[in-house]
């Protein structure tokens, strides 16, 4: 220790100058040697406040060679010494001596945790650029080749990422060595430094000349590609894209195709995959000629690979790859040379597969028009939409929308129909939870008539559901219905039925009455709010479940803004105020607020709002909610935080939707401090039950 | 929450098995798995149902050729056994599709028999292994062995827990590994010959089958490993080599492998032929490979066999012991409380063999590290740590070194003892807190006695740190208040100029 600290512990470490604000660096590095691991990683997050009080001169000769000298520390710690560094010029006087951050980093980049390395990379990418020319063939060139030349292979695997930010900039000569340094970590001997090599293969290609991408970057890439192991095989295709979009037509075919066309049918699977997976890229930089004569050829045989994997990456790219098509003869291709397969994936045996094919399938229908897709496309949505598997259907459904501007929904309407009742009633809740947001689309599309007949009734029966977030989907899909259909629709059929539920053995559907009203009252207007809903809240206020009561005056406060003054007046207020008294403290507390709200309203004569200073009304707001707690706003805030989260956790891990939630006996009485636990578990529990 | 944050099993596997491929996978997911994302547990309840994979190497080769049955080799005279030998090792070369169970039943019958015949046919007989027969031995069992391991069915595959895929043409696969050994094993065999065939492309593409999920695959694989291991003397250094960087690959790349066990007992006794003084790259290996393996999350697999490469290391070389136990100490699992049961149960391992000297070295860090377990809040690692008090060697040499470990242990020892949940540790701390009181009573006196002054100088130094960090975090904001200032001032000065 006393080694290190040396420098700070000697004579004129504590500020020369008698500024006792300069902390001698010894308690500085004592901190950074801390035997606590997470103090340590507290004092290297803060390194730029140590650089600060050190100032740039101290950073620059003492902080850094410590730094230098200490790399022997635990990765996290040197994860975030990595990260810090890369901002840390401007602590050590600016561009002038980046080259001082260079040291501890280098030390970095040869470490065998890969994200250290890689956040060192990173850090010195950064400060690369930070670098004059003259610095950065000074200084920074000779550290990539010192890490070029390395023994160890990280430190090799760290050059290749380096290559690229100082090729641009460097002068011919020390670009010709460059290059050689990276060809020869081409071919290293470790699968380590040539999967990284072949990583950034592109990316330098990018910045070469297009001469030595000819002559030395594609014979690389056909090396790679052909690499024993097929982890470096894949990377190859990644290169692939970035090098072809350099080349002219004739060097594409003549130099890359060859590569491409083995790539894609590699022995392993992963290759393939990759191939699939980077098709739309490909397809791009090859332009269209070669898209035609080789990758639609490639693709059909993606399309039927003996691996799902390669199947399922090569259906997702099936929109794309149709799209990008050039628009002259598109059809006739799709027709002939795509849509055969794709049939024969609509029936295929993985999941997977059907899955990413119903996820892109629907598009190809503006692609090809009505009578194609009535006549061909029609029939495999329609298979799909009976799929076993429920993501399949559901894709299809959520995809919709580019059919029914094709082709009109009413050709899908009798086969959507089981469809969405099935997924409706789904044992998974993420599934119900997604069908219940396309209602809204589908309810658009398929007409009120058709919307009345067959889906009212599954709408209704989500607001029972037994789990909190299909309840609450539901409630949010009754207002955008409302909004679509408009009020009378709402007063005829949504709101009689919502209201029925207030007087529901269960107060957890009680409570689905009012998230209703708070959804549905903005919707609805005036009218039927005061007319029909407000009742029904007031007499809920005299709920035996506290959690109800609280609601009953959240509720209010809710539509408050909607009613007119006098029933404000007349029937809101008195109802809070019984509530401001109830034996409940959440209750009061939020009676109270709901006070606060409505008071300033009526405080406000009608017609003259804005007369009074906005200031003066919440200040009787607060002075209102102050008196009326009494105690300390933060702490009851906490609490009805938590009891909040507490009210949906408990009930989506015990009730689950049986009858232990009626009646008052179940009313919620749960430690505020385990709520965060039971909402963890909370989210856990559903899976175990669906 | 693992699930959410790895919508699809498949993109966590294929992320294991080619980084790249997975990142760009799991952007490929679509939507609705998204949605659901444990529609995976039925999924795979129902895949699991099949168990049993094909090799990725069937890409719809249309139809198979047929196979004739061949007169037995027994049958055959002297000179046309030799003939008749190699026709059968042709004819087995031929594939087929094993995940199609009701194809090409006759000829996959034919096959059987066939290899069954060649297993014996080597193993009974001498002088049926010459020279020109081992380029079609060794086709034979390039052609059925070598091929690329398919995506795994079962992604989170926690080999645990589940139950492992098997290789659905293992009833050939099998016979070819049995015919592989037995052609090793046999009298006959010459290495100087089989060189020729078995070469280190043949050697790289056995070690990838390391990755089966198939566990007796993975068991054949060992044994000839082994056999090639001792019989090619020029092979030694690339296969070290080779398993060097799959284990690298597995630490710090993908996490997956499936055969690491297996590695790795094949490397214990490897170890244990190592000529002494070890050369530089066994070390390299040792403590660039061996030691950060340990951060593997799937270390309950192979800690056996890894904790004892590490022991055979130690007890070849000594002085090893201090690097070992600092790069344990470093890489200490901080959450995985299993792991760290198993990291105290190596550094037992480690001190029933080292020795006094080098205990000398490494006793502080390591009883640091050793307090903390002790005072552990899970009873499963503190009561490990506890254990050690059980081991006489162990206890003898705490014993030579009181002075130095008991002010270590005191702290957490004497904490404890009043406020561990579990009664079973706070019998157990009772105990070692008994011994090592008999061990030196004065200085355990002395230390009870300054208990309290310790805990109050700690809570000092922490309040000190506090207030360090604030006046730096003060000096930070006052520099940049300075740093405005001095802006603002020479503007004001240039307008007051220009006033002037």
């Amino acid at each position: 220790m006393a080694g290190a600290a040396g420098p700070g512990t000697g004579p004129g470490a504590a500020g020369g100058n008698g500024d006792d604000s300069l902390y001698p660096i010894a308690v500085l590095i004592d901190e950074l040697r801390n035997e606590d691991v997470q103090l340590r990683l507290n004092s290297i997050k803060k390194l730029s406040t140590i650089a600060l009080a050190l100032g740039v001169e101290r950073t620059r000769t003492e902080l850094l060679p410590f730094l230098t000298d200490t790399i022997y520390d635990e990765d996290e710690v040197l994860l975030a010494l990595a990260e810090q560094l890369g901002n840390f010029t401007g602590l050590v006087g600016g561009p002038d001596f980046a080259h001082c951050l260079l040291p501890p980093l280098e030390s970095l980049a040869t470490v065998e945790e890969t994200v250290v390395r890689d956040k060192a990379v990173e850090s010195l990418r950064q400060i690369s650029q930070e670098h004059t020319p003259v610095a950065l063939e000074a200084h920074f060139v000779p550290l990539v080749k010192r890490l070029a030349g390395g023994d160890w292979f990280t430190s090799r695997t760290s050059a290749c990422g380096l290559f690229s930010v100082c090729y641009p900039r460097a002068s011919a000569g020390v670009r010709a060595e460059i290059r050689q340094h990276f060809r020869s970590l081409c071919s290293d001997d470790t699968p380590m430094v040539r999967r990284a090599a072949a990583s950034k293969l592109g990316e330098l290609a990018k910045v070469l000349e297009l001469d030595s991408v000819k002559s030395e970057i594609v014979p690389l890439f056909t090396s790679l590609a052909s690499d024993e192991q097929d982890s470096v095989r894949l990377l190859a295709v990644e290169a692939c894209v970035s090098i072809a979009q350099l080349l002219s037509q004739e060097d594409l075919e003549a130099l890359v195709m060859p590569t491409l066309r083995q790539a894609a049918e590699d022995k392993s699977w992963r290759v393939r995959y990759m191939v699939a997976d980077k098709f739309s890229e490909l397809q791009r930089a090859v332009g269209p000629k070669i898209t035609l004569s080789d990758l639609i050829p490639a693709f059909q045989n993606l399309l039927k690979d003996c691996e799902a994997e390669v199947r399922a990456a090569a259906a997702h790219k099936v929109r794309e790859l149709c799209e990008n098509l050039p628009t002259e003869g598109r059809e006739t291709i799709i027709m002939n040379q795509i849509l055969p397969y794709i049939k024969e994936l609509v029936s295929d045996t993985n999941q997977h597969v059907k899955s990413a094919l119903a996820s892109v399938i629907m598009g190809l229908s503006t692609i090809l028009g009505k009578e194609n897709t009535i006549e061909h496309l029609l029939p495999l949505f329609l298979a799909q939409l009976k799929d076993e598997c429920p993501e399949v259907r559901l894709n299809i459904i959520s995809n919709l929308d580019c059919v029914n501007e094709v082709i009109g929904i009413r050709q899908l309407s009798q086969s959507l129909l089981p469809a969405i009742v099935e997924l409706a009633e789904d044992a998974k809740w993420r599934v119900r939870l997604a069908i219940i947001e396309y209602m809204p689309l589908l309810a658009g599309q398929l007409g009120v008539e058709f919307f009345d007949e067959k889906l009212n009734s599954l709408c209704m029966a989500w607001l029972v559901d037994h789990v909190y977030a299909v309840r609450e989907a539901a409630t949010t899909n009754l207002m955008k219905l409302v909004q679509r259909f408009g009020t009378e629709w709402a007063q005829s059929t949504i709101v009689p039925r919502v209201l029925v539920m207030a007087n529901d053995p269960n107060y957890l559907h009680r409570m689905t009455t009012l998230f209703c009203i708070n959804a549905l009252s903005e919707a609805c207007g005036q009218e039927i709010t005061t007319k029909h809903m407000l009742p029904v809240v007031v007499k809920m206020a005299g709920d035996q479940v506290a959690n109800v009561r609280f609601n009953v005056a959240k509720s209010l406060q809710k539509i408050g803004p909607i009613l007119d003054t006098e029933a404000l007046r007349e029937e809101v207020k008195p109802v809070l105020q019984k509530l401001g008294q109830d034996e409940d403290v959440d209750v009061q507390y939020f009676a109270q607020e709901a006070i606060s709200v409505v008071a300033r309203r009526l405080h406000r004569p009608p017609g003259e709002a804005g007369v009074i200073p906005d200031a003066e009304g919440s200040e009787r707001g607060r002075a209102l909610r102050v008196r009326g707690r009494g105690q300390d706003p933060g702490r009851a805030h906490r609490k009805r935080a938590a009891r909040a989260a507490s009210e949906a956790a408990v009930e989506a891990a015990w009730f689950g939707g049986t009858d232990a939630a009626k009646g008052p006996a179940c009313q919620l009485r749960v430690n505020p401090r385990d709520a965060l636990a039971l909402l963890e578990i909370a989210d856990l529990v559903p899976f175990s039950r669906d | 929450m693992q699930q959410q944050e790895l919508p699809s099993a498949r993109a966590a596997a294929m992320s294991s098995s080619s980084p790249p491929a997975g990142a760009a996978n799991a952007a490929a997911i679509s939507a609705s798995e998204k949605v659901d994302g444990f529609t995976r547990k039925s999924v795979r309840k129902a895949q699991r149902q099949k168990r049993s994979q094909g090799s990725s190497q069937f890409r719809s080769q249309g139809s198979q050729a047929e196979l004739h049955p061949l007169p037995q080799l027994k049958d055959a005279t002297s000179n046309e056994q030799q003939e008749l030998f190699c026709q059968k090792l042709q004819q087995c070369c031929i594939l087929f599709d094993f995940m199609d169970s009701v194809s090409d039943l006759k000829s996959k019958e034919i096959k059987r028999a066939t290899l069954n015949e060649l297993v014996e046919y080597v193993s009974t007989n001498r002088g049926v292994i010459v020279e020109s027969a081992y380029s079609d031995i060794v086709k034979m069992i390039s052609a059925n062995i070598f091929r690329t391991l398919p995506p795994s069915d079962n992604p989170d595959f926690d080999p645990e827990e589940d139950e492992p895929t098997l290789e659905a043409s293992w009833p050939h696969i099998q016979l070819v590994y049995e015919f592989f050994l037995r052609f090793l094993e046999s009298p006959d065999f010459q290495p100087s010959i089989a060189k020729r065939y078995i070469d280190q492309k043949f050697v790289q593409q056995l070690l990838e089958l390391f990755d089966s999920e198939d566990p007796r695959e993975r068991d054949f694989l060992k044994t000839v490993l082994h056999r090639i291991y001792g019989k090619f003397l020029g092979l030694r250094a690339f296969i070290r080599k080779q398993i060097n960087n799959i284990f690298l690959r597995f630490i710090y790349e993908t996490e997956h492998f499936n055969g690491v066990a297996e590695l790795l007992e094949i490397l214990g006794s490897i170890i244990n032929g190592f000529a002494l003084p070890l050369k530089a790259e066994h070390k390299q290996f040792l403590m660039k490979v061996l030691i950060p393996m340990h951060t593997a999350k799937g270390l309950a697999l192979f800690h056996a066999q890894l904790a004892y490469c590490v022991v055979q290391f130690l007890e070849k070389d000594t002085t090893l012991t201090e690097p070992v136990i600092r790069g344990l100490l470093k890489f200490w699992p901080k959450t995985c409380s299993q792991k760290e049961v198993m990291f105290l149960g190596e550094i037992e391992e480690i001190l029933d063999v080292i020795e006094p000297t080098q205990f000398k070295k490494i006793e502080e860090p390591l009883f640091k590290q050793i307090s903390k377990c002790v005072s552990s809040s899970h009873f499963q690692v503190a009561e490990r740590a506890l254990y050690f008090w059980n081991n006489e060697y162990i206890l003898s040499l705490i014993e030579e070194n009181i002075d130095k470990i008991l002010p270590i242990m005191f702290g957490s020892l004497y904490k404890i003892s009043k406020e561990h949940w579990n009664p079973t540790i706070v019998a157990l701390v009772y105990n070692v807190l008994k011994t090592l009181m008999e061990m030196n009573g004065k200085l355990f006196d002395d230390l009870t006695s300054s208990y309290k002054a310790e805990r109050q100088r700690e809570k000092k130094k922490e309040l000190e740190r506090e207030e360090l960090w604030k006046k730096l975090e003060e000096l930070k904001l006052k520099k940049a208040l300075e740093k405005q200032n001095s802006a603002y001032n020479m503007h004001s000065i240039l307008s007051n100029t220009s006033d002037e």
